[in-house]
């Protein structure tokens, strides 16, 4: 079996967004899931220093240094995109204004709990930035991270060891390996990557997982 | 005659105090007032709380004023920005007191200060360590946390244009907390890159009316 690379990761989770919809895409790998919105869909793209309709990364050499991205990397803003501050940009968030938040994150529980501000080293200061009001303001939480930590510590978890950045807040899950909904009745497994069965997967993550009837092969193009 | 225009960084910081709370606008280095920031390393004053949402990149601006030892406590949301050198060694030594606090909340919390507002809950952290020793409640079924407002005896902002009525406008991306910040200070100072003949900014397009700024210094 071949694990999802980070940009097949975020092009399945890009496969998912709806016409219309506003969505906020956290720092890191979720960034790139605005490089895969299917041709033809219009998604807008809502940055949280003030920014609606942001468009690709610049050409190298072609950025404006005053137009940036949450994660600080050069941004472009398309045609209809507008400018605002930070309380209008906050209010967005909060006020159920953003239809998805694609965030990354160090644990997922299975009651949706998200763990993505903080990893417990007393070496580095830690850093919450938006993500506490994402997790509390958008319509619907979606989590896009490797299935596993580098040690092969589960990263989907019956309780988050981490601290929390919300509680229940996560819908849907994106990893390496599967795609996964957070359910009452569990977390359901919708697709698994090619020579992966629910048993291997099962090794891999903490809770208990469902199989969805309707199941799917994980199939993303090679990019 | 209105003029908010000033001369020279003494004249735009003058009345800074040993222990007040300074906000520093921008979103890592984009709309920050580096120079404007930087003097207050000219002066004698010392244990400020600095309000910024990053703790500065490389050594220039938030960075090098805490780099100076000029700051007690840094507010803040996400420390670590484009090359967070100073916070990391800052951080390490345990030389600086910090306080996290989600975006959001962070930019409200000024905005409250600046409109009058006691205060306000909302649900972001409200179930989260940020939330220990703070007043919670359920509204309308979900758990909020109450904030307090975040006032600031100065504001260091940097916009793009002014004129002498301190009305701002600003460039793209760069305006982010430079706004609710100018509302939240006692005294508002605005770099700026140039000053235009009253009259001449779009009314339309004046992001920051006047009202909000004290003082105008060109960098």
């Amino acid at each position: 079996m071949t694990p999802l690379s980070r940009r097949q990761m975020a092009w399945r989770a890009a496969q998912d967004l709806a016409e219309g919809q506003y969505v906020n895409l956290g720092i890191g790998l979720p960034t790139m899931v605005c490089d895969f919105v299917p041709p033809g869909r219009e998604v807008v793209f809502h940055a949280e220093n003030g920014i609606l309709g942001m468009g690709p990364a610049p050409e190298p050499g072609k950025g404006d240094k005053d137009l940036i991205n949450a994660g600080k990397g050069l941004t472009t803003l398309l045609p209809g995109g507008t400018f605002f501050h930070h309380n209008d940009a906050f209010l967005m968030i909060r006020g159920g204004h953003i239809d998805v938040s694609i965030m990354g994150a160090y644990e997922v529980s299975e009651r949706g709990d998200l763990a993505n501000w903080a990893t417990g080293s007393d070496k580095l200061a830690p850093g919450v930035g938006g993500a506490m009001d994402l997790a509390a303001g958008a319509r619907e939480v979606w989590a896009l991270m490797e299935h596993n930590a580098k040690d092969g510590a589960p990263r989907i978890r019956k309780s988050c060891v981490l601290p929390l950045t919300a509680g229940g807040c996560v819908k849907r899950v994106y990893t390496n390996l599967a795609v996964l909904d957070i359910t009452r009745d569990g977390v359901v497994v919708r697709e698994m990557i090619d020579g992966l069965d629910l048993a291997g997967l099962q090794r891999l993550t903490e809770p208990k997982l469902v199989l969805a009837n309707d199941w799917k092969k994980l199939e993303v193009p090679a990019l | 005659m209105i003029d908010k225009r000033v001369e020279g960084f003494a004249a735009a910081l003058a009345g800074l105090r040993d222990g007040d709370t300074v906000l520093c606008g921008g979103f890592g280095s984009i709309g920050e007032a580096f120079e404007l920031i930087e003097a207050i390393i000219g002066l004698d004053v010392r244990d400020l709380t600095v309000v910024c949402n990053n703790a500065g990149s490389g050594l220039v601006g938030v960075a090098a004023l805490l780099k100076a030892g000029r700051a007690r406590k840094l507010i803040c949301s996400y420390p670590r920005s484009t090359d967070p050198q100073v916070i990391d060694e800052l951080y390490a030594r345990r030389a600086l007191e910090l306080e996290i606090v989600p975006q959001g909340t962070l930019s409200e919390r000024m905005r409250a200060a600046g409109a009058g507002i006691g205060g306000f809950f909302t649900r972001a952290g409200a179930d989260t360590d940020l939330a220990q020793g703070k007043e919670t409640r359920t509204i309308n079924g979900a758990l909020h946390v109450l904030e307090q407002p975040l006032p600031g005896d100065f504001a260091l902002i940097r916009a793009h244009r002014a004129d002498r009525w301190g009305n701002l406008v600003y460039r793209k991306a760069a305006r982010n907390f430079n706004p609710v910040m100018a509302m939240a200070g006692k005294v508002t100072v605005a770099q700026v890159s140039e000053i235009v003949e009253l009259g001449s900014l779009d009314p339309e397009a004046i992001a920051t009316p006047g009202i909000f700024v004290d003082r105008v210094v060109v960098v």
